[in-house]
């Protein structure tokens, strides 16, 4: 097991680094970064002290280490619009997308696992059919529009919810949903098709045969390896969730990571955009290695 | 060419069986999955391109005098059938015209997708070695970058025309054909027929795709329905967020976000190319999943 994940964590830093490349590749390219900073109104000579100042003038290669070493300091750069440190503009952006994030996993899961399980020990009833219709209409659904339906209902007719914000738990109410909606199908396919398998399997036939309650077979013998892969695949689902946070931040006016992120792209904001894009690449990196730990453990041939 | 793999994939088949032809007829027909979703598709695709042709509204036309007008359910104008958007413009022509942008995003971005993940798929799975760590550290890097805020970046930042939006999504969707496509040529090029025609001559190239190429297509097509979906999705997201499709074009998702401050009064704003949007993926996976059970081995779920 030590070999496999320290395999996969190299693999890991690696990729991390290549994701700060290409970002910073793309801040670059984006055009005068200097002429940028200062302005449109600004004269040569300013654009000139400017790319002096802030070192712009070194070659790329330079700069791309200068800029690594910082990073790796915690220091991101300033904001172009902020007046502010973009690593504390992120610091104080995360939690807010990680609660949202970890919040919609959590239902996903609670929604997507008995259903998963119900739907496979009744495989073929009424039920299953019901569980897998669902899953495929709910991965049909565009998160943005079953964010504006619930709005809709449960902001404007009923009145019961928030319509923006997370200024209380109520704000994290609908977005929550909306995740929990887009990562759940996926996690029900995955436990059925588990359990399935695990039910056909020998040892609980052995189970059966010795005479244990159906429910004690299924929760206690079947379940724990059904799940090995629902869990592995619930921490990329974290770090998907947070990926896609842009959307649902902005259609319910969440101030969070994507938010920051969306409205940093339309203010050609870069430093924040390359960091945001950075932060949450590390985020999935390190929970696909997370996901990794997590097979090893649970999977005993893996060790 | 290390040892010989037992081989994955049945090669011969038994002779009392039907005619394949036939077998794959009655499989067809026995799972509604595939009729109900292939129909479905059909229909959307009929109505995406002959719909313009036949239907005579403009789907840029402003008829300022009903603007917003009610669809035909709340007692619209007749000549608006679904109503007009906050324009005036005719929302069924818009919807229609819609479509279209939707479906040849979608199969633009995936065709160059496919062109790019398979190519990666096959040549890691064929070679293996060092050419595979490569493509494999390439599929993890894609899979870090958020796809979302990626495309969003880099159209900010190039400029917005259908053409980047194209070349974006599918730089960015490619991933899970080079799985499956590698997964596929790993089992298969230790198989006899990969091994003879290596012996007789056949390049490389040749041997990827003449020979190997052809007998993973099934999986790819699942993978193409699934991606199909995606970027369709994706593109009516990016469009939502305005840094996808530009105005005047109706895209059903731009069409979400032109009537979002309307959704108290106007509600039908929103659902109709929300619906529309969840028929056309909800048929493409319906047809995507039919097509996994229909090819896959056992045949049966």
């Amino acid at each position: 097991m030590g070999r496999f994940l320290t395999r996969q964590l190299l693999l890991a830093i690696v990729v991390a680094v290549n994701v700060s490349l290409i970002g910073f590749a793309m801040l670059r390219l984006s055009g005068d970064l200097a002429q940028r900073i200062v302005g449109p109104e600004a004269t040569a000579e300013q654009v000139e002290t400017v790319r002096k100042s802030y070192g712009l003038d070194k070659p790329l290669v330079v700069q791309y280490v200068d800029w690594a070493r910082d990073a790796l300091h915690g220091d991101f750069g300033r904001s172009f619009f902020y007046n502010a440190q973009v690593s504390d503009l992120i610091a104080e952006r995360l939690p807010v997308t990680m609660t949202l994030g970890l919040i919609g996993l959590a239902l996903a899961l609670l929604f997507a696992i008995p259903l998963g399980i119900l739907a496979a020990v009744y495989a073929g009833s009424w039920l299953d059919r019901l569980a897998l219709t669902g899953a495929v209409l709910g991965q049909a659904m565009p998160s943005f529009w079953i964010g504006l339906l619930l709005i809709l209902l449960f902001g404007l007719q009923l009145g019961w919810l928030p319509v923006s914000g997370a200024d209380d738990w109520q704000g994290y109410v609908m977005p929550s949903i909306v995740l929990g909606l887009y990562a759940a199908p996926a996690l029900m396919r995955l436990t059925r098709s588990g359990m399935i398998d695990v039910l056909r399997s020998d040892y609980i036939r052995t189970a059966r045969a010795k005479g244990l309650l159906p429910a004690e077979v299924v929760l206690k013998h079947g379940l724990r390896n059904a799940l090995i892969p629902v869990v592995s695949i619930a921490a990329v689902q974290l770090g998907l969730l947070m990926g896609g946070s842009v959307v649902v931040e902005s259609v319910f006016s969440i101030h969070g990571l994507g938010y920051l992120a969306w409205e940093s792209i339309s203010r050609a904001d870069f430093p924040v955009v390359q960091s945001i894009v950075l932060t949450l690449a590390i985020m999935y990196v390190g929970l696909v290695f997370l996901s990794d730990v997590l097979n090893a453990l649970l999977d005993p041939r893996l060790r | 060419m290390s040892k010989p793999a037992t081989p994955a994939v049945a090669t011969t088949a038994p002779e009392s069986r039907p005619a394949p032809f036939r077998r794959l007829l009655k499989r067809i027909v026995g799972n509604s999955g595939t009729l109900v979703g292939g129909g479905l598709l059909l229909l959307i695709v009929l109505a995406a391109l002959l719909g313009p042709v036949f239907y005579p509204q403009d789907p840029f036309a402003q008829d300022v005098a009903n603007r917003i007008a009610e669809p035909f359910w709340n007692g619209g104008p007749a000549i608006h059938p679904l109503g007009t958007d906050t324009l005036g413009r005719d929302y069924l022509a818009r919807l229609l015209y819609g479509g279209r942008i939707s479906l040849l995003i979608g199969v633009l971005a995936v065709s160059m997708a496919a062109a790019i993940g398979v190519t990666l798929g096959l040549v890691a799975g064929y070679f293996g070695g060092r050419v595979d760590l490569v493509v494999r550290f390439l599929i993890t890097t894609r899979l870090a970058m958020p796809v979302v805020l990626v495309a969003l970046s880099v159209v900010a930042t190039v400029g917005n025309s259908l053409t980047i939006v194209i070349l974006v999504l599918g730089f960015l969707i490619w991933d899970r054909f080079a799985v499956v496509a590698r997964t596929t040529a790993m089992q298969v090029r230790g198989i006899d027929y990969v091994k003879a025609a290596r012996a007789v001559g056949s390049s490389h190239a040749r041997i990827i795709f003449k020979e190997i190429l052809p007998n993973i297509s099934n999986g790819l097509i699942v993978v193409a329905t699934v991606e199909l979906a995606n970027a369709i999705l994706l593109e009516a997201a990016l469009s939502f967020l305005g840094l996808g499709v530009q105005p005047p074009l109706p895209s059903w998702g731009l069409m979400i976000a032109e009537a979002k401050d309307y959704l108290f009064f106007s509600p039908w704003l929103i659902t109709l190319p929300g619906i529309a949007l969840v028929l056309l993926v909800l048929a493409i996976n319906l047809l995507g999943d039919g097509v996994r059970d229909i090819t896959a081995p056992s045949g049966t779920r």
